[in-house]
């Protein structure tokens, strides 16, 4: 091991003002090492990357690259140092072609004129080298997800590099491209560089980290060798305290008459099919892999996407018209994943956010109400815990746990009897995450149904009374009482019986 | 952070004063301060009911206008469908006034409201039926009701009949305790629009629609249908103004209401009107058709800039409106 780390971090912290978001953080990282950073959604994971990659500046501490400090004033210095972050959003432009996007601003001439031949070739190169499909000519948006994921790895790897950080890279991919990206970062540590893996995927950090650091609430709990530490441990260095207590206790079987029965439903001309149901009184888990066609299929059902369906019965009546405003009046509400782009107007206010499914029942003559739309939003305010320091605030400026208690507030104005939540909890605090487990099981206790789409395998499993395992737009495994745990959707999840590995959804 | 008791909750923040919103009122009491110094004249109560009537049209088109901009619209033919509006009325008002006599004004005024309306019924429907960017539907029948409103004229001037000329005269011309009818019938679309924006279920999903269509889809609201009914309240102010239009000048001719379509965004815009959607200022929107029609005004009256550089001028004011919006900081 060299003298000195390639990157070294000396009590790092950040604040904004009065508000810490990241102290105290020290860790090296060294040439021919892959070192994780694992944590919550607020841990300040990306904080700390953002300052690491002079993305941001630090308010406290140093950092050093080979023993020698090191400030940066913007990412493209950081770069210049060798340093490089690879962005989790992918930032490409769509409409230009794989070569262009790789070589953006820094475009290989000749005199006066882009080479594109000399960059085809070199992209072509990049590209096989990191196991991509894709080929230099394709444009971007005619790419699945998980190729411009890695098109834009390519794009970080174009240059030598000494540090590469990597953000969550395998969110948006299936669990081939994963092997192939874990194949990418073996092969980037093997070349002697240092690569800081950020990830909520336990198995991977496992897998290939050296060493892994964690974080919690903006603070750094310890470095330890990934070998040391089962994943359940990490997990709960991770939360701070014995999983099992953040979920409620599992409700008892019920044998009531569906609330809502699904037959036969295709959405998007096929790409989705299922028949599914849900009783009073239960948690039916909705699991997969992202891209298993799980938000689409719940779209589909609430006519929010092409879709036909041999029939829809809620509360009794069956739905011929699917639409969010029938299904709204039968009793069947969707609480969307997408909570900024399609749960609430950021720029307006909060009472006006509440009551927009429900302005009927708020507003029964043709005038709006405002002291019953004031009267609506204090009640919620109070009956979901929503921290806000004004009533008159645009939403955008809440949290994100209270954004997402309004959006539960939102869908619940119209007394529904059949609740689909679409990722509870993703991008909140851990405290406002186990109010919503606790939102969820009171509605359910006092006799309503709720389906529950997660990603989160803990959660899942800690939630659900039943499991419906999706894979390549089909359910493929049902999974009930002692047979829920993780490693069962797991597998479900990857290698459903009885399924063609439908290429990469 | 969010340990600080910050469940307390006060509703006085909405009551503070937002200079932003008041921008369009405090440029309109400039701009009458600057007039008052500039020309004498300026300040004459015959002159400034004059100033005011002639801005109508303007502001009538231009309330039917914010509905469609905040729903994240936008109609450019609304000059070409007034003048089309405009040729329908008359003709259906010669075409009635030998048997029903006085009788056809009304007639006709019912027909041009029906078909305004369908005017804009065709806009919106082609919008959001056939899913093509507002500015491409409207920017063709921009070109199809002008190329009407020509062809109806022979290129030349459609007159209403004479028998009907006293009896219309008084809707432009006429006053009551001494506000001239035009500007009641402004005062009664602007009020009317501000109920409807404002105070309905209807202008709640408008707004919601312009802030975030896939937001309010997801709610339950019928995108589609909020949308071309505003077109539809479009196409009835556009019917209106036409209406209080015909009696100024008797005629329809093929360059009745061009380029008022620049003007009525103009208006909407520096009212504070949200271009992209989900805010729309129905009073600052009468503020900005003020504006435009004092600038004109001043300009014509004083000595000191040419009246041909008008257009200059209402040109460079949404420009200068739109960057003092950008560094003031508010949205």
């Amino acid at each position: 091991m060299p003298a000195f780390a390639s990157l070294r971090a000396d009590g790092l912290g950040k604040s904004y003002g009065q508000i810490t978001v990241l102290s105290d953080v020290t860790l090296d990282i060294h040439a021919g090492e892959v070192h994780a950073i694992i944590g919550e959604n607020g841990a300040g994971k990306s904080t700390l990357m953002k300052l690491l990659s002079g993305h941001a500046s630090p308010t406290a501490g140093h950092i050093a690259m080979d023993g020698r400090a090191v400030s940066f004033a913007n990412a493209v210095e950081a770069e210049k140092h060798g340093i490089v972050l690879v962005h989790q959003e992918i930032l490409l432009a769509p409409d230009l072609t794989v070569a262009q996007n790789l070589f953006l601003g820094r475009e290989i001439r000749r005199g006066f004129m882009v080479d594109d031949r000399a960059m085809d070739r070199r992209a072509a190169e990049l590209l096989a080298r990191i196991g991509s499909a894709a080929r230099p000519r394709d444009r971007v948006s005619d790419l699945p997800l998980a190729q411009r994921q890695l098109v834009q790895i390519a794009r970080a790897l174009l240059d030598e590099r000494k540090v590469v950080i990597f953000d969550e890279p395998t969110a948006v991919l299936a669990n081939d491209e994963v092997a192939a990206l874990l194949d990418i970062v073996r092969g980037l540590r093997e070349h002697g560089v240092a690569v800081l893996y950020i990830s909520h995927r336990l198995d991977e950090v496992q897998e290939l980290a050296d060493r892994v650091t964690v974080l919690r609430d903006g603070r750094m709990i310890g470095t330890w060798p990934a070998a040391e530490l089962t994943q359940r441990q990490m997990a709960e260095l991770m939360v701070g305290r014995e999983l099992d207590m953040l979920y409620p206790h599992k409700r008892p079987a019920t044998t009531h008459e569906p609330l809502l029965s699904v037959s036969g439903l295709e959405v998007d001309h096929g790409a989705q099919k299922a028949s599914f149901d849900v009783r009073p009184g239960e948690v039916l888990g909705l699991g997969g892999m992202i891209g298993s066609g799980r938000t689409e299929l719940i779209e589909g059902l609430m006519g929010l996407r092409p879709s036909q369906a041999a029939s829809v019965v809620v509360n009794g009546s069956e739905i011929a018209h699917r639409s969010v405003g029938s299904m709204m009046e039968a009793g069947l509400v969707y609480l969307t994943e997408d909570r900024k782009g399609k749960g609430l107007l950021l720029d307006e206010k909060l009472a006006p956010n509440l009551t927009l499914q429900a302005l009927e029942i708020v507003n029964p003559g043709t005038v709006l109400g405002r002291g019953a739309e004031m009267a609506a939003l204090r009640k919620a305010v109070a009956d979901y815990d929503i921290r806000v320091r004004s009533l008159t605030l645009e939403a955008g400026k809440l949290s994100g746990g209270n954004q997402q208690k309004l959006l539960l507030a939102k869908v619940m104005m119209t007394d529904p009897s059949v609740v689909i939540i679409d990722e509870p909890t993703r991008g909140i605090d851990i405290g406002n995450k186990s109010q919503i487990y606790e939102f969820i099981d009171a509605m359910v206790r006092s006799g309503r149904a709720c389906i529950v789409i997660s990603s989160e395998m803990q959660e899942l499993v800690g939630l659900a009374d039943r499991i419906l395992v999706m894979r390549a737009g089909r359910i493929v495994a049902e999974l009930l009482g002692e047979e829920i745990n993780e490693e069962n959707v797991v597998y479900a999840a990857t290698s459903g019986t009885g399924q063609h590995t439908g290429g990469t959804a | 952070m969010t340990t600080a008791t910050a469940t307390v909750a006060t509703a006085d923040e909405g009551r503070r004063i937002r200079w932003a919103d008041l921008a369009p009122f405090i440029a309109l009491g400039v701009i009458v301060f600057l007039g008052v110094l500039i020309n004498s004249n300026f300040a004459s109560t015959a002159n400034l009911i004059n100033v005011i009537t002639r801005s109508a049209f303007i502001a009538i088109i231009a309330v039917g206008a914010t509905f469609v901009i905040s729903s994240g619209g936008l109609d450019l033919s609304v000059g070409s469908m007034m003048a089309f509006v405009t040729g329908i009325m008359i003709m259906t008002m010669n075409g009635l006034a030998p048997a029903y006599g006085g009788w056809a004004i009304v007639m006709g005024a019912g027909v041009a409201l029906v078909v305004g309306a369908l005017c804009g019924l065709f806009n919106g429907l082609i919008i959001t039926v056939g899913r093509i960017e507002p500015f491409i539907v409207t920017l063709g029948t921009m070109g199809i009701f002008r190329a009407f409103i020509t062809f109806m004229t022979d290129g030349g001037s459609l007159p209403i009949d004479r028998s009907l000329r006293e009896a219309y005269r008084p809707v432009y011309f006429g006053d009551f305790l001494g506000v001239p009818y035009p500007v009641l019938i402004t005062l009664a679309v602007v009020l009317l629009g501000a109920f409807l924006l404002y105070r309905t279920k209807y202008g709640r999903r408008l707004t919601s629609v312009g802030s975030n269509a896939e937001v309010a889809r997801f709610s339950g609201v019928n995108v589609g249908r909020v949308r071309a009914a505003a077109y539809v309240i479009q196409g009835l102010c556009v019917a209106v103004a036409a209406i209080c239009y015909v009696p100024r000048l008797g005629a329809a001719t093929p360059t009745t209401g061009q380029l008022w379509e620049l003007q009525v965004i103009t208006a909407v815009v520096i009212g504070g009107t949200l271009l992209r959607g989900g805010r729309g200022r129905i009073w600052g929107t009468v503020a900005g058709a003020l504006i435009l029609e004092i600038i004109a005004n001043v300009m014509v009256l004083s000595d000191m800039v040419s009246e041909y550089l008008v257009g200059a001028v209402q040109g460079a004011i949404i420009i200068i409106a739109m960057l003092a919006h950008r560094f003031t900081g508010s949205r």
